[in-house]
């Protein structure tokens, strides 16, 4: 007991000497936190998690992923945002920071971070219940063209949110009301999918990562993807292009710090997520979940945020859909 | 599906999980054991713990403690007269009478075996019954998912302990914290005062922390239950305490077969927990009891319908936790936070992802009643050091381990905050006899209750009827209303004999 005291002390010592004693070295030099705005076991808690996981055996240092959630996002990236700058608390931002302030929720915009890498984009889906009479994303848009508005609705996140764009999109795009298929707000994919299944939704519009274990199921069959090619991991479900539908969207994500991190931890975490990308590990992992992978380092990053805050932004306004 | 039950079987009876379990088990009958910390708060006080596990391992840890923490109401019960949770306060006086006639194992020993009994038999309809339930539940959509949340308040108001009105407000209560922070329908900040942190709306772990555990540590400070457990002197349970158990087994057979499943249906409805099972089927064992007198004087009759109910009904009350994702007691309320926590959205997609989940839970359930034999064993023998613990000690531990579990969820001070808040209202409730589960439950199936009327409505455009459109959602419809219907009723049927027999005795119309 007293050697095991006595060792533990020595220990602390150490570590305390080496502290000092690194006191000047480079960053970092203590544990890092990844503030995730969503919950723990979705889709963006999972790769931040895969993420922390190889920044720790690269950088030597513990990296924690704390979840931040609730307000529809606004508390995960506030508290993003309002970190301190020091490189030791960074963030997963999503595809909604474009979103929330368009919405009246917050004043928070893209400009308030220090953008380090995108890693993922996924598109977003068309699904419907396997025994539904449509087997083409055509024989839908038919059906909802013949019908009187409201004969069908959809699902699969909240009033406003990205998915609920992406119907409003597509519909406007091929040439009808975007709200002729009413939207029934969700707190989430997986309950709009299960409403889906239930029979209470005609059609639910996330990404098919998010429906792969009821597509798999055979419950759920998705029909088309809002993206300008097909996907790697879905390779039999045709895009909006393919079918003459001028609209992309999809949900992304990447890892970011308050605004003014300064160029050290730029310049040491930009070519660490580069590298980590490129690693077996995180392809697999990235694959086998269905994520769709992308790379934009800084300055790539940032335009596409820019670019995807403005052409939400205009979307939004259109739909009515912006304060 | 075999293999799910395999895998099930591979994820419990691994030496982690079952030691997770023999740690939590002792956990359990502790706090069980302790006058006025019941097996809702060892929960809430697990919560910080099961944030660093698995799921399996945390699921089975809360299966573990409460199997245990409910039988151990009975010491403390049989011992010193103080129940050491509500759970154990219907047949209090039969086991005390017991001991003080020299016969505390007797009294003890029914009570163990019965709880094991009433475990195992809870454990298996849960078994049974979940994974029946969790097919139809795939056809359940917005407008009956409506009803069984308003079917669970119904039942919160009403089957509480305690005055209905008081109910009620403690229930209105809930659904007013429920609709804090932005609403999903419409996207807009309700009552959140421009704070970003309530924006996330009030979490509902640190809620319930708070209104379990603080209030009861803040009742202890200000002395409101000090001294009582000093001044009752210890007896200690000697003795064997199988040998006299059997015959009493054999003779209200019976009773322990209607104790069993009595108190698994109660435990299956949402609102009603352990000791509304305890003390519903000691009044009905009573009613058919050959000797309705020897109630309340030592005898083991109502025992044996009561301590097998009140385990039995924890087994119950998963049922809907994990089929609909609306707790059946306090204790499941947690669970589904925790379950959310962790990424697993209760309801019957669980069945369809995770059905290894769903069946390592029911293993668990009858691992830890099979513990309960054993360990309950070693409790009864030594209780008189368990008892000896001084709560000066306690308190400030569970005060801790409060903050700890708050802060964990999110990581945040704030939910500190929304723990002590709660939780000093939590106390001034009770001390005016206002109940504080109908809040819990106004808390979960609030948001719930409104997410799926705003949704249905949506749906059908405002036509009101659509809420009967569906075959289940209208039979479900219909058993709420005519609940309302009988209450309202009967009230206003006292009130007329009651006016009508002004100058008699008014308490018959009680």
């Amino acid at each position: 007991m007293l050697r095991r005291t006595l060792l533990g002390a020595a220990a602390a010592i150490a570590v305390l000497g080496l502290g000092f004693a690194t006191a000047e070295a480079a960053y970092p030099e203590r544990p890092i936190t990844i503030i995730v705005p969503w919950g723990a076991g979705g889709g963006t808690d999972a790769t931040a998690r895969i993420l922390a996981s190889l920044m720790e055996q690269e950088l030597g240092q513990p990296v924690n992923v704390v979840n931040r959630t609730g307000g529809s996002g606004v508390v995960g990236h506030s508290a993003i945002a309002t970190a301190e700058p020091d490189g030791y608390t960074l963030g997963i931002v999503t595809v909604e920071i474009g979103m929330m302030h368009w919405a009246g929720l917050t004043d928070l915009t893209y400009e308030d971070y220090t953008p380090l890498a995108l890693y993922n984009e996924d598109p977003a889906g068309v699904q419907v219940r396997s025994d539904a009479p449509w087997e083409t994303l055509d024989e839908l848009l038919a059906h909802v063209r013949d019908n009187p508005p409201g004969t069908l609705n959809a699902s699969g996140t909240g009033q406003g949110g990205i998915w609920h764009l992406a119907l409003a999109g597509m519909l406007q795009n091929a040439g009808m009301e975007p709200d002729r298929v009413p939207w029934v707000p969700s707190e989430g994919a997986a309950p709009g999918l299960q409403d889906l299944v239930a029979g209470g939704v005609d059609v639910v519009t996330c990404s098919v990562p998010e429906a792969q274990s009821l597509i798999d199921a055979g419950r759920v069959k998705s029909l088309a993807i809002m993206a300008g090619e097909r996907a790697d991991a879905f390779p039999e479900v045709p895009t909006l292009s393919e079918l003459g539908i001028d609209w992309r969207l999809g949900a992304w994500r990447g890892v970011a710090g308050p605004a003014g991190l300064p160029d050290e931890v730029v310049d040491t975490l930009v070519p660490l997520l580069e590298e980590i990308h490129q690693k077996a590990e995180f392809r697999d992992f990235m694959e086998g979940r269905g994520f769709g992978m992308i790379f934009l380092g800084p300055d790539d990053y940032r335009q596409f945020m820019a670019d995807s805050n403005e052409a939400l932004g205009g979307v939004m306004t259109e739909l009515g859909m912006a304060q | 599906m075999n293999d799910a039950v395999l895998t099930a079987f591979g994820l419990v009876f691994d030496p982690y999980v079952l030691g997770v379990m023999l740690a939590a088990g002792a956990f359990g009958l502790f706090v069980g054991a302790m006058p006025g910390l019941t097996a809702t708060l060892a929960v809430a006080l697990l919560v910080p713990i099961t944030f660093f596990m698995e799921p399996i391992p945390a699921l089975a840890a809360i299966v573990s403690t409460t199997a245990m923490a409910i039988f151990a109401g009975d010491l403390p019960g049989a011992l010193l007269r103080i129940p050491g949770t509500p759970a154990s306060a219907a047949y209090v006086d039969d086991t005390h009478k017991l001991t003080l006639a020299g016969k505390a194992n007797l009294g003890l020993g029914t009570a163990l075996c019965c709880a094991v009994i009433g475990g195992l038999v809870g454990a298996s309809i849960l078994a049974f019954t979940a994974p029946l339930l969790a097919e139809v539940a795939l056809k359940f959509s917005t407008q009956e998912y409506f009803w069984l949340a308003t079917f669970g308040l119904t039942c919160a108001a009403f089957v509480s302990t305690g005055k209905p009105v008081k109910g009620l407000v403690s229930l209105l209560l809930g659904l007013f914290i429920a609709t804090i922070g932005i609403d999903i329908m419409a996207g807009q900040p309700r009552f959140t005062f421009g704070s970003v942190e309530l924006m996330g709306g009030v979490s509902f772990i640190p809620a319930m922390i708070g209104m379990f555990a603080i209030s009861e540590v803040l009742r202890w400070a200000l002395g409101s239950t000090g001294g009582r457990d000093k001044t009752a002197p210890v007896r200690q349970a000697t003795g064997a305490v199988f040998a006299a158990v059997l015959p009493v087994l054999r003779r209200y057979k019976i009773g322990l077969v209607r104790g069993s499943i009595g108190g698994t249906l109660i435990g299956i409805l949402p609102g009603a927990g352990a000791d509304i099972a305890a003390w519903v089927t000691y009044a009905i064992s009573k009613k058919f009891s050959k000797t309705p007198e020897k109630y309340g004087t030592g005898h083991t009759e109502g025992l044996v319908d009561a301590s097998s109910a009140n385990n039995a009904s924890l087994g119950g009350a998963w049922v809907p936790a994990l089929v609909f994702g609306i707790p059946g007691d306090t204790i499941t309320a947690i669970v589904i936070g925790i379950l959310y926590m962790k990424g697993m959205n209760p309801g019957p997609m669980v069945m369809l992802y995770q059905p290894e989940l769903l069946y390592a839970v029911f293993i668990a359930f009858f691992v830890a009643n099979l513990m309960l034999l054993p360990l309950g064993w070693l409790a009864i023998k030594s209780y008189g050091q368990m008892i000896k613990v001084p709560r000066e000690v306690l308190m400030p531990i569970i005060l801790i381990l409060c903050m700890v579990g708050a802060f964990a969820i999110n990581n945040t001070v704030f939910g500190v905050a929304v723990m002590l808040v709660l939780g000093m209202i939590a106390f001034v409730m009770e001390e005016n006899g206002f109940p504080v589960a109908p809040a819990i439950l106004g808390l979960v199936l609030g948001t719930m209750i409104e997410r799926n009327f705003m949704q249905s409505m949506m749906k059908a455009d405002g036509n009101l009827l659509a809420f009967f459109d569906r075959p289940i959602a209208a039979t479900l419809g219909v058993i709420t209303i005519s609940i309302w219907v009988l209450v309202a009723g009967g009230a206003i049927h006292r009130w007329w004999r009651g006016r009508s027999l002004t100058t008699t005795a008014s308490s018959s119309a009680e």
